[in-house]
């Protein structure tokens, strides 16, 4: 454990409001400056890196950013695209004529009909600022509509967890349980798999993941776990 | 929310006068506009006043009916205060039910005047149980031009001083008037006074573009044993407690001159 | 039913013990537990004495109806009611004027610790909702609303305490219920960023000198210190919890 110079240790339990740093050191994420105090806004763990004071946050709501891929669901067909919901704030557009190739007629058939309410997909950011909803594209490959899979919903913040140093977590569950794994950086995880069984498994470990986020040893526990589970199901399926 | 919104440049100089000390229309920071009065305004009601407090214009008038008390309180009249934003007094009024806006002011007045003890109700009995005097206090803001609070309330204590009551008998537990009347007794005179925080410093009796820019407002009100009878932080901003404290005492001294305004000695 | 109580029956008595049995400057016991609703974005649940306080957050999201929106932050909503079951008297389930001022007051007691410059053209909807009432409930509705705010992830510079403090039969005391508030002298409700010294609420009926209000004033500064390390428990206690487990 490294001897934070602030008033909390590393990696220590914070809630809003806790005066985590005084003195010349900068406000990172989840944190908020006034005069030369450092305060934490919003419960998380607490780090300090050089002199850079941050909250790694155990529950938060998604913000996109320009980049991100997020899984999402088209929540209205419109006139000229579709309202997404990515599962922040605001509605994201997907305008037609990111899809269409041919130049853009407004017929609003023709839009239902490539993605329709309540259509899963996987899009990526294009455009966000605070004046107007965030833009999405699907042209890029791997993007568009998804037909199956089964999708789980964790706090954004805990996406890296789910990563993992280096992606050691998210491959060895993606190893484990022989299952393609698309992570949505809003929080939202698309798990396609070979059986339901081994789609259950990866989702369960996420969920655990997700739970255990703020301890260690995370990684050899899952590991633990999805071992066991694996077992348990190659059993079965040996004695059909 | 206000439609009427003040230019952001004219919001930079305003919070810039008062951190010297200074303010748009040359008063100073512990300075009421100026207040005129006028009693006795509207006949058919038991007692009215007319408050000008700079631009800002309120109409109070008193009706006084017989009635049935509350259940918890079956010796005691009744006293209700409604305020009425009235939309011929700003462009952010719209017609309609009392708004939170409008409730909070009736409520901060009522407080006043209950708190204070202004009124005794327990006079205002006449059949216990069955029937007391209900004292409506109707205020009709005409004109919004800020501190709606302390205007209000100036105006109820004005009203009050001037509502004459019909002189009534109890026979048979049923309730005769008769000819004449008496003066509503009125034993306290509560006075609001409402500092607003601008920049960090405590202003009386913001006018309206001060409203719009300011962080907080603190209502104190006083009666005139200097007793503290109400207290109303209002607006999404905070206060630290030794600004709490100042305020209370700037209040006292502000209530001091406006109810000499109010009460002839 | 409840009996209607006496007049002549004293609120504290030579000792300084309050009906309740409780000192001048003891907290009710409190219970906090925080995410306690499926569907809120946060919540949290509250009891103090016999307060029974709910409260759930829904946000940062689209405004509805669309003309509220405002292009340059959130918009903080508030709604503080009372379950008609809450009182002993039943009570109409559509908003008094009590209420309807509470929901102002509360509103202006969370929105400082809310940074709404953060999340533009959005709504933060805020519930509290009074489902048992003994006194002090504006106070206990600010205390759950602020852990609800936390709750939903929702960025804040402090969370946001509230106690009330007040005088009766001629006692300055801490924490007042319902009957103390009623039969008493003055009861001045406060609400607290502790970080910042900021007092977001603060009402007062009743009547005191300004030296008792002075007195009444610290003494309820002092019941938010108190509340607000309880507060800071119940957001830290399920992931406390987890942690314990983890370790066995």
């Amino acid at each position: 454990m490294i001897n934070l110079p602030t008033f909390y240790e590393s990696r220590q339990l914070v809630t809003p409001g806790d005066l985590l740093a005084e003195g010349n050191y900068i406000a990172g994420d989840n944190t908020h400056k006034e005069d030369d105090k450092i305060y934490a806004t919003r419960v998380g763990l607490v780090d300090c890196e050089r002199r850079k004071i941050s909250v790694t946050a155990l529950k938060a709501f998604y913000v996109p950013s320009i980049g991100d891929t997020v899984v999402a669901k088209v929540a209205e067909v419109g006139v000229g695209g579709w309202m997404v919901d990515i599962n922040a704030p605001h509605l994201a557009v997907l305008r037609a004529s990111d899809v269409l190739d041919r130049p853009f007629r407004p017929q609003k058939n023709d839009l239902a009909s490539l993605f329709d309410t309540g259509d899963l997909l996987i899009a990526k950011i294009v455009a966000y600022d605070r004046t107007r909803d965030p833009m999405l594209t699907v042209r890029e490959p791997g993007l568009g509509k998804v037909t199956h899979g089964l999708v789980v919903e964790i706090t954004p913040t805990k996406i890296p967890r789910v990563i993992g140093r280096k992606g050691s977590m998210i491959n060895m569950i993606k190893k484990e349980t022989r299952c393609r794994i698309t992570l949505g950086q809003n929080g939202l995880i698309l798990i396609n798999g070979k059986t339901l069984e081994d789609e259950q498994i990866a989702a369960m470990a996420i969920r655990k993941i997700e739970k255990e986020a703020h301890t260690s040893g995370l990684t050899d526990r899952v590991t633990e776990m999805v071992r066991k589970e694996k077992g348990g199901v190659e059993h079965t399926s040996k004695e059909e | 929310m206000s439609s009427v919104m003040v230019a952001r440049i004219k919001q930079k100089r305003i919070a810039e006068l008062i951190s010297k000390g200074m303010r748009l229309d040359g008063r100073d920071i512990t300075e009421y506009r100026e207040v005129k009065l006028e009693m006795g305004v509207v006949e058919r009601a038991e007692g009215s006043a007319h408050v000008r407090l700079g631009k800002t214009e309120v109409m109070v008038g008193i009706k006084i009916e017989l009635g049935e008390p509350y259940a918890d309180a079956p010796e005691q009249g009744v006293l209700t205060v409604n305020t009425e934003l009235v939309p011929l007094a700003s462009p952010s009024f719209e017609p309609g039910p009392p708004n939170e806006n409008a409730i909070e002011i009736a409520r901060v007045v009522d407080r006043g005047v209950r708190e204070s003890k202004a009124i005794a109700l327990e006079k205002l009995c006449a059949v216990p149980g069955k029937k007391v005097f209900v004292v409506f206090v109707d205020v009709y803001v005409l004109n919004h031009d800020g501190n709606l609070i302390d205007a209000s309330a100036l105006a109820a204590l004005a009203a009050l001083l001037n509502t004459k009551m019909r002189k009534y008998e109890v026979k048979d537990e049923g309730v005769k008037m008769k000819s004449g009347y008496t003066q509503l007794p009125v034993a306290n005179h509560p006075i609001a006074v409402t500092l607003a925080k601008i920049n960090d410093k405590l202003v009386v009796d913001p006018s309206l573009e001060e409203e719009q820019i300011m962080d907080a407002r603190l209502t104190i009100t006083t009666g005139k044993d200097g007793k503290v009878c109400a207290v109303q932080k209002g607006g999404y901003g905070y206060f630290t407690k030794g600004q709490i404290l100042e305020a209370v005492i700037i209040a006292k001294e502000k209530a001091k001159e406006l109810r000499k305004l109010v009460v002839k000695e | 039913m409840n009996i209607p109580r006496k007049k002549s029956e004293k609120l504290i008595d030579k000792n300084g013990i309050r009906a309740d049995g409780r000192k001048p400057d003891e907290l009710r016991p409190v219970k906090l537990e925080v995410g306690v609703l499926g569907n809120a974005d946060g919540s949290a649940y509250f009891q103090q004495g016999k307060n029974k306080i709910l409260a759930a957050v829904y946000g940062p999201q689209e405004v509805h109806p669309r003309h509220l929106t405002i292009p340059d932050r959130a918009l903080i909503r508030c709604r503080y009611h009372m379950a008609p079951f809450s009182v002993d008297e039943r009570k109409h389930p559509a908003p008094s004027r009590r209420e309807i001022e509470l929901s102002k007051v509360v509103r202006g007691a969370l929105e400082p610790s809310v940074f709404v410059e953060y999340y533009p053209r959005t709504s933060i909807d805020i519930f509290t909702e009074v489902l048992q009432a003994d006194g002090g409930t504006r106070c206990a509705s600010i205390t759950t609303a602020s852990l609800a705010l936390a709750d939903a992830g929702i960025p804040m510079r402090d969370l946001v305490v509230a106690c009330a403090a007040g005088k009766i039969d001629g006692q300055l005391v801490l924490d007042l219920n319902d009957v103390e508030d009623k039969m008493g002298e003055a009861d001045m409700p406060v609400a607290l960023m502790p970080n910042y010294n900021a007092i977001t609420l603060l009402q007062m009926d009743g009547q005191l000198t300004s030296k008792d209000l002075e007195k009444v004033l610290n003494l309820a500064l002092d019941g938010c210190k108190q509340l607000y390390i309880l507060q800071k428990e119940a957001l830290k206690s399920k992931y406390v919890a987890v942690k314990e487990e983890v370790k066995e």
